[in-house]
């Protein structure tokens, strides 16, 4: 009951509008960055508005309107750049009278393009490289006629090697890329370890302020002297801030999610494979972080005790920032089977890493190192809560380190 | 049995003694001052007894429960009034006297906070909209209305203007009639010799009198504690 009653304080203390409106904030911004860049990639797919001035009626220029044509909304035919701009056109491209007759003799043909930009903006950036590339197909489809019309065959001679791949991962042999299955696992080590640094963070960051918001609104002393255990206070307050820092954690992914997905392209599926997670896989992954966050706030409420006040709180949460962001950047941008070996202890050392390394380890079905985790995790948590449960006991709560009279930490 | 039984209690900081082997005990009932200067060594005792820091030496007995080995169980029948304390401000008075009023049994406790604390409709108003009276007020309900068997007050009426410390001193000593003992701490002479039954004075970690007011003013032929204190420091 007792535990209980903490619990409700530490969430109605620690959930308040100053702790929520700026992750709603951070919610609506993150979301309308994702509309944002959705909506561009939607316009980057539409065909883009060219003017088309074509003076030659050769075969060569023929297939090159034909295929800007299919390509592109052509707004005008006529030579004028003013045409263009009032259409929000992009370019306006001049194909001289001798283009067919150039290419006939084996001449390079010139095009002129005169491009038109409308707006700044690096989403505004695409129709010009779209339409770069569509030059590049008439450019081809130019090529391939000349060949056919000399019996040649053209998709033979531009494409002469036909490639048959097979790559060897982990004794399996997967006829994808290895680029691909790069590209699979990438998506694992990206999302999942920001997923767990941010519940870290807000978390971690809640128990310790809320340490030093007892302290500043000296409220601790009353706490420690109602009839109430210390364990249950720890626990109380560790409760509160997973409870508050997850659903912090849940806004700020609902957010964040949308804005991945809007850059997000083909989902590759590599189960087939058996690169796939199970039921008990995900039963790890939950123990895995609930067994990181526990260390997490149990390595906070032992820091979050020389916490005096707000201010110093906030400083605190610095080297549990660390911790989470380190193994974070490693895991993402190095990976951990590439790391040497002094990193890889360090990595496994940090309790946050092991949720971020999990879902990997997991589709290479390297259990015991998943399990090697969580109970290290367990560990790291029980000898951190005995740390916290000693702190709380003794003086060094109220008083801080002392020598002398004179404080090493702090004195109230 | 008596509520607080006191023998050569020692408070160190490393080399530094805060308390150096106090000695008082307090009838059940009492209301017992301590008075000193600043960094005498009052809240220091206060604490201990408390339960909130350790005595490094000596020992102390509240209802016979021994300080340091039973403290789980004296939580249970005391409450402590620390002298700069404070609420959580984003509850409102009565979330506050309910929350603490959470983990005791008797259903009364915050019927009776609400009474204490005199905050009329102000009870349901945010505590951050408090003046430093009215916190006071409401700290003071919270320490009283569980009807703790002992009272342990630093600076009760610290900051309060004269009308309210009036009201709280008026309180102490109603309740103390009903047969709850104070420990109370108080830079304030005039204070402590309106409510106290007894008093002890401390000066640089040691008792150097306890008696009743009266007496120690016939004692050192004193008009008031004041002088007492001063003639008894020398």
């Amino acid at each position: 009951m007792s535990l209980l009653n903490i619990v409700k304080k530490e969430v109605r203390e620690l959930l308040t509008p100053a702790t929520v409106l700026p992750v709603v904030l951070m919610f609506i911004i993150f979301a309308g960055m994702g509309n944002f860049f959705g909506e561009a990639a939607e316009k980057a797919k539409e065909m883009p508005k060219i003017g088309l001035a074509c003076n030659d009626d050769g075969n060569a220029s023929k297939i090159f309107v034909d295929v800007m044509k299919a390509y592109c909304n052509i707004v005008t035919w006529n030579n004028s750049i003013e045409e263009v701009k009032e259409r929000k056109g992009f370019a306006l491209i001049e194909v001289p009278s001798n283009f067919s007759s150039n290419i006939e003799n084996f001449s390079k043909a010139g095009i002129k393009i005169y491009w038109v930009i409308n707006d700044i903006g690096i989403a505004n950036a695409f129709p010009y490289e779209t339409i770069k590339n569509i030059i590049e197909i008439a450019e081809r489809e130019i090529a391939n006629n000349i060949l056919e019309e000399r019996k040649i065959n053209a998709s033979f001679v531009s494409n002469p090697i036909n490639e048959e791949e097979l790559t060897v991962f982990k004794e399996k042999e997967i006829d994808v890329s290895p680029s691909v299955i790069l590209q699979f696992f990438s998506t694992q080590s990206t999302t999942v370890p920001i997923i767990v640094m941010i519940i870290i963070l807000t978390s971690g960051g809640m128990v310790i302020t809320s340490m030093g918001m007892e302290k500043e609104n000296k409220t601790l002393e009353t706490l420690l002297t109602l009839p109430v255990k210390r364990s249950n206070i720890i626990a109380g307050k560790i409760m509160g801030a997973a409870i508050v820092g997850f659903i912090i954690a849940m806004i700020y992914m609902a957010g964040f999610g949308y804005y991945i997905s809007s850059f997000s392209g083909e989902k590759i599926d590599l189960s087939e494979y058996g690169f796939k997670l199970d039921i008990l896989d995900y039963v790890f992954i939950s123990l895995s972080l609930f067994s990181s966050l526990l260390a997490g706030l149990s390595l906070c409420i032992v820091i979050g005790a020389f916490a005096k006040n707000y201010k110093s709180a906030q400083t605190l949460t610095l080297p549990i920032s660390a911790l989470a962001i380190i193994p974070m950047f490693l895991i993402m941008f190095k990976g951990f089977a590439s790391l040497p070996f002094s990193l890889k202890a360090i990595i496994f050392a940090i309790p946050f890493s092991h949720p971020m390394l999990a879902p990997s380890f997991l589709l290479l079905d390297a259990y015991s190192i998943v399990i090697a985790g969580i109970t290290y995790s367990f560990i790291f948590s029980l000898i951190c809560i005995a740390i916290a449960a000693y702190i709380f006991k003794t003086d060094l709560l109220l008083v801080g380190m002392m020598r002398n009279g004179k404080k090493l930490f702090w004195k109230r | 049995m008596k509520a607080i039984e006191v023998k050569n209690l020692v408070k160190r900081y490393g080399e530094f003694e805060a308390v150096k082997g106090v000695s008082f005990s307090v009838e059940e009932g009492e209301i017992f001052g301590l008075i000193g200067p600043n960094g005498a060594g009052k809240t220091t005792i206060l604490r201990i007894l408390a339960t909130l820091i350790k005595k490094s030496d000596g020992e102390a007995k509240i209802f016979g429960l021994e300080v340091g080995i039973n403290d789980d169980e004296i939580r249970k029948i005391i409450s402590y009034l620390p002298e700069e304390a404070g609420a959580y401000k984003n509850m409102t008075g009565r979330q506050y006297l309910a929350f603490i009023a959470s983990f005791f049994d008797e259903k009364e406790i915050l019927q009776r906070g609400i009474e204490i604390s005199k905050l009329g409709n102000r009870i349901d108003d945010k505590i951050e909209n408090y003046s430093k009276g009215m916190v006071r007020r409401l700290l003071l309900a919270r320490a009283l209305m569980t009807m703790p068997k002992l009272a342990i007050l630093d600076e009760p009426t610290s900051g309060l203007d004269v009308i309210n410390a009036n009201e709280i001193r008026k309180m102490i000593k109603r309740f103390a009639k009903e047969g709850m003992t104070f420990l109370v701490s108080s830079h304030n002479m005039l204070e402590v010799e309106y409510i106290c039954d007894r008093i002890a004075l401390i000066d640089a970690g040691r008792i150097i009198e306890i008696d009743e007011p009266e007496k120690l003013k016939e004692k050192y032929d004193a008009k008031n504690i004041e002088e007492v204190f001063i003639r008894a420091i020398k």
